[in-house]
């Protein structure tokens, strides 16, 4: 066949695996993790100089974990997330993080991340769509218990009929959790997301989990160019004494507290001690909103919105849907401005409230069926804003949202023709035909 | 305004749909360009349908996910159209209008009459490329049908050159070692065996890219101020 003899395998198949090249000392795998340096949050954002890569949005989370001085990480694989927490054990194996397994399933991942959190190390942990819902109700009390985690959620889908494609509903249960909830656009949100997740979260008047969603596959199987700093320097590690509550002491651990705690009974007490530790918990998640504009540069970004004809609001995926849109639009010779929703909790309400005090029409696209984002939209500028608001066009399921249906969404709008994808039960303000939503309902 | 092409693949198991365009893809950024792609399948599985799809630009892309409404389309086999085998129907659904089908096929097809009105209407270019035949007669086999509509679709678009597609080609099978998958991993050394040598392969795809390039030079498909490419010296005189 070839000029040298080709080793095969007992089936006859070439074996081309290649052996480690023989050295003569032994390397220390750790080697570059035990010299990374620690450098402040503020060098490590605003200063530290920064290259650009073009890799996956899990190749993302992974370069962020690295630089974030990670103690802790659980993995328990399901799609798309696997590769992600797969990638962070890459890092386990070169000391990047110091501890790593995985778990049964999310219900014990979920409640082992307390544990850690709670011991006074920094957590990270990922998972997707149905373990998301499974892993739900550890989630849930994160927040309570005020412990500083950072999870990743690439969302897929959790409603029947069931798939492992993109759609974002599974972010509307985290947003009542009362946990911190930021919406990842593409692979350099995902980036900065995780990174500034762990700094946002362990300050300690906010002491709270933070959650960095994407939309599944979209983001993290598909390439894109990342801005990162050098892989030689690493965030400040966790310091627990900073936090709001004191870790748990396992040596002496506060038994009595959890046999006869006062919040189990029905009784006065017991509901009023519910009421200031969710006051404390939400007030928790107000103070976060100036370590988002520090490390972020904000809660959302705005482009083009002054003096547009139309405004698109939207996170994740469907806002690099509606940038293309507003290419399109303008190509039309229709002036559209584009406003990214960052963070979902705390939600970016006053800003909102001002940049669409003028605006005449609001679109939000949205890749889930129930529209939670334009919820979000209407109830924030409810009384501050005349516009009419378009909850739409969603697509779900998986599907990839055609960006010519924003520009018709866009185009109806400011014609006043009948849109043919959003019904009429979700247009909101401006000037809608209390008849025609009359009979849309009817004839539905 | 931005040159914009959206860029719908369709093929079967085993042409090589997802390679070709992944290496389109390099080819247009080789060429300074921007390009993303998204490949769409099922179990993998020879015959089975098979979708990619190819942005290309030269400005940035944000768009993700699938192209429901793409400027051009390729079909890799005549069975896309003959026998449905594909993940859209018919195979020029949202097609845009004075899209372009470029189809693998030694001649124009009979298509039903309803289609053939449609498209029509939308007044779109259809292409017939005998990309399998040049693969036949320029490489010898029918593997490189892919690379023959690759060189094709880069003349027609304008936005990349051979030389990028050239080095396209070597990044895919020498350097960068990006793999898609076990399947794809395994079928490179079946086809390996099948060239004698790495090189000889690669200098076989780009002669079928070249080929295919130059077909839509003369039957006049290309962008404006896209020239044949002409064959390498060393490669002449072997």
């Amino acid at each position: 066949m070839s000029e040298t003899e080709v080793k095969t395998n007992p089936q006859g198949d070439p074996i081309t695996s290649v052996a480690a090249p023989p050295s003569a000392a032994k390397k220390d795998p750790h080697a570059d993790a035990k010299r990374q340096k620690v450098v402040t949050p503020e060098y490590m954002f605003h200063e530290a100089p920064r290259t650009k890569e073009f890799i996956t949005g899990s190749e993302a989370a992974k370069e962020a974990v690295r630089r974030s001085n990670v103690d802790l990480a659980i993995a328990y694989p399901i799609t798309p997330q696997s590769e992600t927490m797969q990638l962070v054990g890459v890092l386990y194996g070169e000391g990047y993080v110091k501890e790593y397994y995985r778990g049964e399933e999310e219900v014990g991942v979920m409640a082992a991340i307390a544990g850690g959190s709670r011991a006074g190390v920094r957590c990270y942990t990922a998972t997707a769509g149905p373990g998301t819902l499974r892993g739900l109700e550890g989630i849930a009390s994160w927040p309570g218990h005020r412990l500083p985690v950072v999870a990743m959620f690439t969302c897929r889908v959790v409603n029947a009929p069931l798939a492992i494609q993109p759609d974002n509903i599974e972010v509307s249960y985290l947003l009542n959790c009362g946990m911190i909830v930021f919406h990842a656009e593409n692979q350099q949100d995902m980036f900065d997301f995780t990174m500034a997740g762990f700094t946002i979260s362990e300050h300690n008047d906010v002491t709270l989990p933070v959650g960095v969603c994407c939309d599944g596959f979209f983001v993290t199987h598909a390439r894109g160019y990342v801005r990162m700093q050098d892989r030689g320097i690493k965030l400040p590690p966790r310091e627990a004494w900073r936090g709001a509550v004191p870790v748990l002491d396992a040596e002496n651990p506060p038994a009595r507290l959890s046999r006869d705690a006062p919040v189990q009974k029905s009784n006065f007490m017991a509901y009023n001690i519910h009421a200031v530790w969710q006051q404390e918990v939400w007030a928790a998640v107000e103070r976060s909103r100036k370590y988002i504009n520090k490390y972020l540069g904000g809660l959302l970004t705005a482009e083009n919105v002054e003096g547009a004809e139309a405004i698109i609001i939207a996170s994740g995926s469907a806002a690099a849907q509606s940038r293309e849109a507003v290419r399109l639009c303008k190509e039309k010779g229709l002036n559209v401005g584009l406003i990214k929703v960052r963070s979902l909790r705390p939600f970016p309400t006053q800003e909102l409230r001002q940049l669409c005090g003028k605006a005449k029409l609001i679109v939000v696209p949205e890749f889930n069926y129930v529209g939670w984002l334009a919820k979000e939209v209407a109830t924030a500028i409810y009384g501050f804003s005349k516009a009419k608001i378009i909850g739409g066009p969603r697509v779900y399921g998986g599907q990839s949202m055609p960006v010519e249906l924003i520009v018709d969404e866009v185009e109806s709008g400011l014609t006043g023709k009948k849109s043919t994808n959003v019904a009429m039960s979700q247009i909101m303000g401006g000037t809608v035909n209390p008849d025609e939503v009359a009979h849309f309902m009817r004839s539905i | 305004m931005a040159k914009r092409f959206n860029i719908r693949m369709a093929g079967v198991g085993g042409q090589g749909v997802v390679t070709g365009s992944h290496i389109l893809s390099t080819a247009v950024i080789n060429a300074g360009g921007e390009s993303t792609i998204v490949p769409f399948y099922g179990s993998e599985k020879r015959m089975a349908p098979v979708e990619s799809y190819v942005r290309v630009s030269d400005e940035a892309i944000y768009e993700i996910g699938e192209i429901t409404f793409p400027h051009i389309i390729i079909i890799f086999h005549p069975q896309v159209i003959t026998h449905g085998k594909s993940y859209t129907m018919p195979f020029y659904f949202g097609l845009k209008d004075d899209g372009i089908a470029l189809i693998n096929n030694d001649g124009p097809m009979n298509l039903h009459r309803d289609q053939a009105a449609e498209l029509k209407q939308k007044r779109a270019k259809l292409y017939y490329f005998p990309a399998t035949k040049i693969s036949l007669e320029v490489a010898g086999m029918d593997l490189a049908t892919n690379m023959a509509l690759m060189g094709c679709i880069g003349a027609i678009t304008g936005l990349t050159s051979m030389a990028g597609l050239d080095q396209a080609v070597k990044d895919r099978f020498l350097g960068k070692g990006f793999v898609v998958s076990g399947g794809t991993a395994a079928l490179d050394s079946v086809v390996e065996r099948k060239f004698k040598k790495k090189q000889e392969l690669i200098e076989k795809n780009v002669a079928v890219m070249r080929a295919g390039w130059n077909h839509a030079v003369d039957k006049g498909w290309a962008a404006k101020d896209v020239q044949r490419a002409e064959e390498p010296v060393a490669a002449a005189a072997v």
